[in-house]
């Protein structure tokens, strides 16, 4: 039984200096690598397949069985593309790892990238996060200089070289074949699956595309083997994960535990409600994944847990808000965030959030009747699993599970505009 | 191409050929391009569009569908520092809206807007931003994409208006601040070639108490991961 939190990609954080190359190396920093480039691709795609590791991206796709994918020729240059475009409401967990921990990342990467014959890696970073930009710049300088990256990494043959790419500003870069277009230098929109990228991904070659937590955690598999990553957590969501609380309660911040944690224990853990004041509502993964409420405290926080709740895990962006927030307030700002970033491509997404934002509006002004209800929910399955990507069927998360828990207080916004039959007789 | 080549000297194509040179091919230069020109002006004009094009050998308009399609690339001069407020849900509930309004109503400016002479010491361009991915610290804004989290309608005033009087006072995470332009170059993936200054850059703050309180919860309480020991990668069959 693992401990309540287990510090693994959060324990340097706390060491001074924590993105240096020295302090790295001082905490054990890079014999991981040491360790991958003395054995095989397959032996290390063997690795993460044993020890369970799925993405920690929103998805929880196995990371293994994406490794696997990749060909096992090198007809086509092989390209790995960390996915650092952190920007799915609540989540921020991978932005803090690459500022205090950018080697960690960078060892990463070498490892996957030589487990998949890749030798060029490209670490696309949400723009908004520039010192995550700097950090990871100086991170890639040191790890060249020191001879991790380049030619003959650790005189084992292999090579391979790291671009930092900034984004420019888009939420749904975030997904995968949008993030490759983006990195193509084009317009970020969403790619039609198959063919995957593992097939044809940046420039049409094999690609993988993992999340910045995911990979950090691969240096800590490669050291300590697979079943010491699975005594932590449950069996088909093993590991210890960064669960990031927000919100309505005495000490937010990033909290590493085991996969499988409840909300009840993370709010024991982080002070409880700010001020006394109960719970109402809140995500267990960011905005996308839809609400919970107080009967959900002891939902087990893993993959399959969140979702047989109704839920799913996603980042684990953990949202509490209390009894002071208005739910279809909440609902209408997620809205409008969702329409701002969709991309256009395709009609259900791009007319439908348009139209969700309006009607949310309208009710959240008092100017909405009980038919916008049915309206919402109407559009809502008009769109969810009918858009071109899951962008569109977050948007209508927040929205479903709001009335689903909160229909009264939807109702209660359209008070005003009820229209009643005038009884006979009744008098002005 | 005259008043490219004014706008643009050989500095810049120089940077542009740069970039071209980190990507198997080309046209992956144009979002770090971008930020490159965004840098020299202020804003993408259309002189900026046309040197990356030309750079780049795309046509206008591809260059112009994908300057319109990110919100980091802005179309009129900015301010000296653009101050972006997060008006996502969670910063929102924590005093995120009243913030922006509060900024609004000072600067007397809108979305996108700025106040002062664009360009010009102590001008700002204020915008509402989308989740900054800081929700422990909310509410959060940026100046140039620097992190200045935990802030109040007060503690928001007094910022903007320190920088109006060409202070720079430090973000709570992020580089000591320099400007919009410096910002954007930084993006495009130009840093300092002074080693001190990039030092003092790079060093500058990262994490905040809230970043830490799990790890040092756990440090307190004696938790930890279980213990580590080297094992053997797995065998696996012949290839």
């Amino acid at each position: 039984m693992a401990d309540p939190l287990t510090p693994v990609l959060t324990k340097r954080w706390l060491s001074p200096d924590s993105w240096r190359l020295s302090t790295y190396e001082r905490l054990e920093g890079y014999t991981a690598l040491r360790k991958a480039l003395r054995g095989t691709p397959e032996q290390l795609v063997q690795l993460i397949k044993d020890a369970g590791l799925r993405g920690r991206g929103g998805a929880g796709f196995p990371a293994g069985l994406k490794w696997s994918f990749m060909p096992s020729d090198e007809d086509k240059p092989h390209y790995l593309v960390i996915n650092a475009d952190e920007g799915e409401p609540g989540t921020c967990k991978d932005i803090p790892l690459m500022m205090a921990d950018p080697h960690s990342l960078i060892e990463g990467c070498v490892i996957a990238a030589y487990a998949m014959r890749s030798h060029h890696c490209f670490i696309y970073v949400r723009g908004e996060a520039l010192h995550c930009v700097r950090r990871l710049d100086s991170a890639v300088r040191e790890a060249y200089q020191a001879g991790y990256l380049g030619k003959d990494i650790l005189g084992s043959g292999y090579h391979l070289d790291i671009t930092v790419h900034a984004g420019a500003g888009a939420y749904i870069c975030g997904e995968e074949t949008a993030l490759l277009d983006s990195l193509e230098g084009r317009r970020g929109q969403p790619r039609l699956k198959p063919p995957f990228p593992a097939a044809a991904g940046l420039y049409a070659a094999p690609t993988t595309v993992n999340n910045v937590e995911t990979i950090a955690s691969v240096p800590f598999i490669v050291n300590a083997g697979s079943d010491w990553f699975r005594q932590m957590g449950r069996e088909k969501s093993p590991g210890p994960k960064i669960y990031s609380i927000s919100g309505h309660v005495e000490r937010p911040g990033q909290y590493e535990a085991p996969l499988g944690t409840t909300l009840r224990e993370l709010l024991d853990l982080c002070g409880g409600m700010k001020d006394g004041i109960p719970l109402k509502f809140w995500t267990p993964g960011g905005s996308s994944t839809p609400l919970f409420t107080a009967e959900h405290l002891d939902v087990p926080l893993d993959f399959e847990g969140a979702a047989e709740a109704g839920s799913m895990l996603g980042t684990t962006a953990v949202q509490v808000f209390n009894e002071t927030v208005s739910v279809p307030w909440a609902v209408m700002k997620w809205t409008k965030f969702y329409k701002h970033e969709s991309c256009g491509k395709c009609t259900p997404c791009r007319e439908g959030t348009y139209w969700l934002d309006q009607i949310l509006d309208r009710m959240v002004a008092g100017n909405g009747t009980e038919e916008d209800i049915d309206t919402l929910l109407d559009l809502c399955d008009n769109i969810f699993g009918r858009a071109f990507c899951a962008l569109a069927d977050g948007a209508v998360s927040p929205i479903v599970s709001g009335i689903k828990y909160f229909r009264d207080e939807f109702l209660a916004l359209c008070e005003r505009n009820r229209t009643e039959p005038e009884l006979v007789g009744a008098q002005a | 191409m005259e008043a490219q080549s004014q706008l643009f000297g050989p500095d810049i194509v120089e940077k542009a050929q740069n970039l071209i040179a980190r990507y198997p091919q080309s046209r992956s230069a144009l979002l770090p391009m971008l930020h490159l020109v965004q840098s020299v002006q202020g804003y993408v004009s259309q002189e900026g569009i046309d040197f990356c094009a030309a750079r780049l050998d795309l046509s206008e308009a591809e260059v112009s569908a994908v300057v319109t399609f990110y919100t980091m690339y802005k179309r009129r001069p900015c301010g000296e520092h653009l101050v972006s407020v997060c008006t996502n849900t969670l910063c929102a509930a924590l005093g995120g809206d009243e913030i922006l309004g509060t900024l609004r109503d000072h600067l007397g400016v809108g979305h996108e807007e700025t106040a002062g002479e664009p360009g010009e010491p102590g001008s700002i361009t204020l915008e509402h931003a989308e989740c900054l991915a800081a929700c422990d610290l909310a509410p959060v804004l940026q100046v140039n994409y620097e992190y200045y989290d935990k802030q109040t309608p007060e503690s928001a005033v007094e910022l903007v208006d320190a920088l109006r009087r060409g202070e720079r006072p430090a973000p709570s995470r992020g580089a000591p601040l320099t400007d919009f332009r410096e910002a954007e170059a930084q993006l495009a993936g130009f840093f300092p070639a002074d080693e001190e200054t990039y030092r003092s850059q790079v060093d500058g703050p990262s994490q905040s108490v809230e970043t830490l309180r799990g790890a040092a919860l756990a440090e307190e309480r004696g938790w930890t991961a279980p213990v580590m020991a080297d094992v053997p990668l797995p065998e696996v069959g012949a290839k």
